[in-house]
């Protein structure tokens, strides 16, 4: 192929892995074509405001587009999603029936909010998730209005943070999970406990061990109330479903890649595996959508849902995408996540999952301010903050090197440390899905 | 800890193996004979980022190690190597009396010398305090000042900075913004020079400047407690009245004790300081004089010169914490009840951070220096003494006709910590 028809990158997601990735390629000097396909119609836009600023109408839903930090020079096709993928003929097929040729490819297609089971209670007036700035914009405009009663499903990340915004509101809300306390699969019920005192001090009724059974419509196909499990009932105009995230590989269906709504598994390079398991040379994945063997956790496949690792992992894959065969590097991320809710701000690094031992290291759970520690099998696993972020980065290197349970002794602020049972749920099952909490899929 | 722990026997290297490193770099910066220019003490300092000193105690003097012990909770800032009280000959009052005092001054130290919660609890309502109002409030009165100061040496053919401009501005700034009459101030310059040597490492050790600054600390805690009752009767709109008539329910207020030191603090610290700053900054611009006279011309550039000069002269050179449990870092591990010395200064110099270190350069992108410290013990003042320091600067170099420097370098006071010029002879022209 002569360099003129060279059809050069092409990355699909106009997200923030994907344009971090984009921004990447032209600083490591890739001076090629350079494409990037998007299926919504907005340039990559901030995500984490949506359910914070936006929300509480502190910022429009446009102000939230990412700043670009390099100049791109590149080809935007937005409004249009990626719908297949031909690897022998090195093409995407687009959903206004284009084709476009890719020499190597970048995949950033995020995740999408996990729907209502039932389509037709999904579509009553009044259900909204909370995944994209449409999303926002709309919850926004129906909050701003003063609805009744708002009802959210799910105490993860987002039905926290949304209930938050909306008693900042002055809106009566209630907030249900199937778990005994918010944020339970993240965090565990011990640390979730704490979070289960801030909304209740914030006035928001709490419903644990609640599964919504079904979603009432009147004659107009406006929500009404929902129905609980074991026949109770609440009245609600509004309910945003919160039930996390699924991966977006649909698309990557019959392109005989290693992808289900898990994620699309990768390699230790960032580079996507064939359905045979191995990796292909020009495509390279990153952000929410990539699945790979994290050496922090022995290398197990791991999905983080989470914006730093949206920032890293796209430029690693794109310093890995031009460079030669030999000299692909592992990618190694600490997951890391950070919420802002009821006037606290939360702070984690590693990854929960697994862990058998949790303890309050610095401060107290009484005066909500503390950072707690996860330990699995004797080593440190994962912290996590509650307005005391300034220590985490010290534990988040007593982590990243693997160092025993509890990590640091003989801190300020620092009790007898006392350990305890994380109280993480029993894995998901079934139909009333549990609240997607922590974003991290294996 | 440095107070009690007796210098070790030199070591000697066998034959064969590389010399031992010299352990007594940190020693070495604090002899006044290196006072006029550490730098390449602290060059050779950041050889190893984290040294042990001879006298047991740890330098850590990189830019990459001092940001990560900043956010260390295994630092602390409490507890630091105890002052000894002498012995008055009394065995009661030593036994008993003394150590009951001691207990009480201990418990209600300033926040600079507290760990979270407590720190963070005293940090918190003097942040209530420094309001952005009040503090830009203060650049009338700061312009007022520097060019009543800067006018009295009109007639003269040379301006001693230290002594005609840079002592009497930070004392007369804090003593508004606390709420202390002006009349008073003479006295609050007297204690304030007279306190902040308690934060030299080598003060503490000497038994006559400790006696000063039991007698300056005593009559200044006096003073402050009849002011405090004194704004209780007639609240002003000051700071030492906001803290005494904290009025917020939801955060519990200070007690006496920690209310009379941390007004203490606030202007121990808010001057010495702020006067290195502004002596340190005349000094460099007085050596750089193209960057005199590009600040002259333009104001605008005031910030990064500013910054600049907080990296390449700043007034606090290193602060004292100790380590509460051991602490690997940099291929060390500081043991548990260690003192860690943070030489911010070498840190702001690293080359690995700061390309060209040695030269000032204002312009240089991405400053990310130490000359307000760092963590939880940042600077409450920082904005304040930006803004006093950018109106003295500018206004000197806008009046001063033909400034230069009559010696360099010009003497300096003791301090190794708090670093600074005792004197600053300024031969000038004329005032405009």
């Amino acid at each position: 192929m002569s360099p003129s028809l060279d059809p050069g990158i092409v990355i699909v997601g106009a997200s923030l892995a994907g344009l971090r990735g984009a921004e990447a390629l032209r600083l490591h000097g890739y001076a090629g074509p350079l494409a990037i396909v998007g299926e919504e119609p907005h340039p990559p836009y901030d995500r984490p405001p949506l359910s914070k600023h936006v929300l509480a109408g502190e910022l429009a839903p446009g102000a939230t587009a990412l700043p670009n930090l390099v100049p791109l020079r590149a080809t935007w096709h937005l409004g249009v999603a990626a719908t297949g993928l031909d690897r022998p003929a090195r093409t995407l097929r687009l959903g206004d029936g284009r084709v476009l040729p890719y020499g190597r490819l970048l995949i950033a297609t995020g995740a999408q909010a996990r729907p209502w089971p039932g389509s037709e209670e999904a579509a009553l007036d009044g259900v909204f998730t909370l995944r994209g700035r449409d999303d926002a914009a709309a919850l926004r405009a129906v909050l701003a209005q003063g609805p009744r009663h708002v009802l959210i499903v799910g105490g993860g990340l987002i039905g926290c943070e949304a209930a938050s915004c909306c008693r900042d509101l002055g809106i009566d809300v209630t907030l249900v999970d199937p778990n005994p306390t918010p944020l339970a699969r993240s965090l565990g019920t011990f640390v979730g406990g704490v979070v289960s005192g801030l909304l209740e001090r914030a006035g928001v009724d709490f419903r644990p061990g609640v599964h919504v059974e079904l979603l009432e419509g009147d004659t107009f196909g406006r929500l009404r109330r929902a129905h609980l499990r074991g026949g109770e009932t609440i009245e609600a105009d509004v309910a945003i479903v919160a039930l996390g995230a699924v991966r977006s590989t649909g698309w990557l269906a019959g392109a005989g890649l290693m992808a289900d709504a898990g994620g699309l598994t990768c390699d230790g390079a960032c580079r996507v595996l064939a359905a045979d398991g191995t990796p292909c040379q020009d495509i390279y994945a990153a952000g929410d959508v990539a699945r790979w063997p994290n050496p922090h956790y022995g290398g197990r496949l791991i999905a983080v849902e989470h914006w730093g690792n949206a920032v890293e992992q796209a430029g690693h894959a794109a310093r890995n995408m031009l460079a030669a065969r030999e000299d692909q590097q592992p990618y190694a991320h600490l997951p890391a996540f950070w919420s802002s809710q009821f006037g606290v701000n939360i702070k984690a690094v590693g990854l929960t999952e697994g862990a058998d031992t949790v303890a309050i290291v610095q401060g107290s759970r009484a005066t909500r301010r503390f950072l707690a520690v996860y330990g699995r099998a004797g080593r440190s696993i994962a912290a996590v903050s509650f307005d005391e972020g300034r220590w985490l980065p010290a534990y988040a290197e007593q982590i990243r090197a693997g160092r025993p349970f509890p990590p640091i002794r003989d801190a300020t602020d620092q009790t007898r440390i006392a350990t305890h049972v994380p109280g993480f749920p029993a894995p998901r099952r079934g139909r009333a899905a549990p609240a997607e909490t922590g974003g991290i899929h294996v | 800890m440095s107070d009690t722990l007796l210098a070790e026997e030199p070591r000697v290297a066998p034959a064969g193996t590389a010399p031992a490193p010299d352990d007594t770099l940190f020693a070495q910066i604090l002899d006044p004979a290196n006072r006029a220019n550490p730098y390449p003490l602290l060059a050779r300092l950041r050889e190893r980022p984290v040294a042990r000193q001879r006298d047991g105690r740890y330098a850590v003097s990189t830019h990459a190690e001092i940001r990560s012990l900043l956010f260390d909770p295994r630092l602390s800032s409490e507890d630091l190597p105890p002052s000894r009280r002498p012995h008055t000959g009394h065995v009661l009052k030593d036994w008993i009396l003394n150590p009951i005092k001691d207990r009480v001054a201990t418990a209600h130290r300033p926040l600079i010398f507290r760990d979270p919660p407590a720190h963070d609890a005293l940090r918190h309502l003097v942040m209530q305090q420094f309001t952005v109002r009040r503090v830009r409030g203060t650049h009338d009165r700061v312009t007022a000042v520097v060019d009543a100061l800067i006018e009295r040496c009109r007639g003269r053919d040379r301006v001693c900075l230290v002594e005609d401009l840079s002592y009497p501005l930070p004392v007369a700034v804090i003593c508004e913004l606390l709420g202390v009459p002006e009349a008073d101030e003479p006295q609050f310059q007297a204690w304030a020079t007279q306190l902040s040597t308690a934060l030299e490492p080598d003060a503490r050790r000497d038994e006559d400047t400790r006696r000063a600054n039991v007698a300056s600390f005593d009559a200044i805690a006096d003073y402050m407690k009849r002011l405090i009752a004194e704004k209780r009767r007639r609240p002003t709109d000051d700071m030492l009245s906001g803290l005494a008539n904290h009025a917020d329910p939801a955060t519990p207020k200070m007690g006496d004790f920690d209310l009379i030191s941390t007004a203490i603090l606030l202007l121990v610290a808010g001057h010495e300081t702020t006067v290195n700053l502004i002596t340190n900054g005349m000094l460099t611009l007085l050596r750089h004089p193209l960057e005199l006279e590009r600040l002259r011309r333009d104001p605008e550039r005031a910030p990064r010169v500013i910054e600049e000069l907080l990296r390449y002269e700043p007034p606090v050179h290193f602060r004292t914490r100790k380590a509460l449990g051991d602490i690997a870092i940099a291929g060390e591990t500081i043991p548990k009840g260690a003192a860690v010395m943070l030489v911010l200064a070498a840190a702001s110099r690293d080359p690995a951070c700061f390309p060209d270190p040695d030269t000032f350069d204002p312009d240089r992108a991405d400053n990310q220096h130490f000359g307000f410290g760092g963590g939880l013990h940042y600077c409450v003042g920082a904005p304040l003494a930006r803004i006093e320091v950018e109106i003295a600067l500018v206004r000197l170099c806008q009046r001063l006709v033909r400034p230069c420097l009559a010696r360099d370098p010009p003497p300096y006071r003791p301090g190794a910590a708090l670093r600074g010029p005792a004197s600053l002879e300024i031969t000038i022209d004329g005032i405009l």
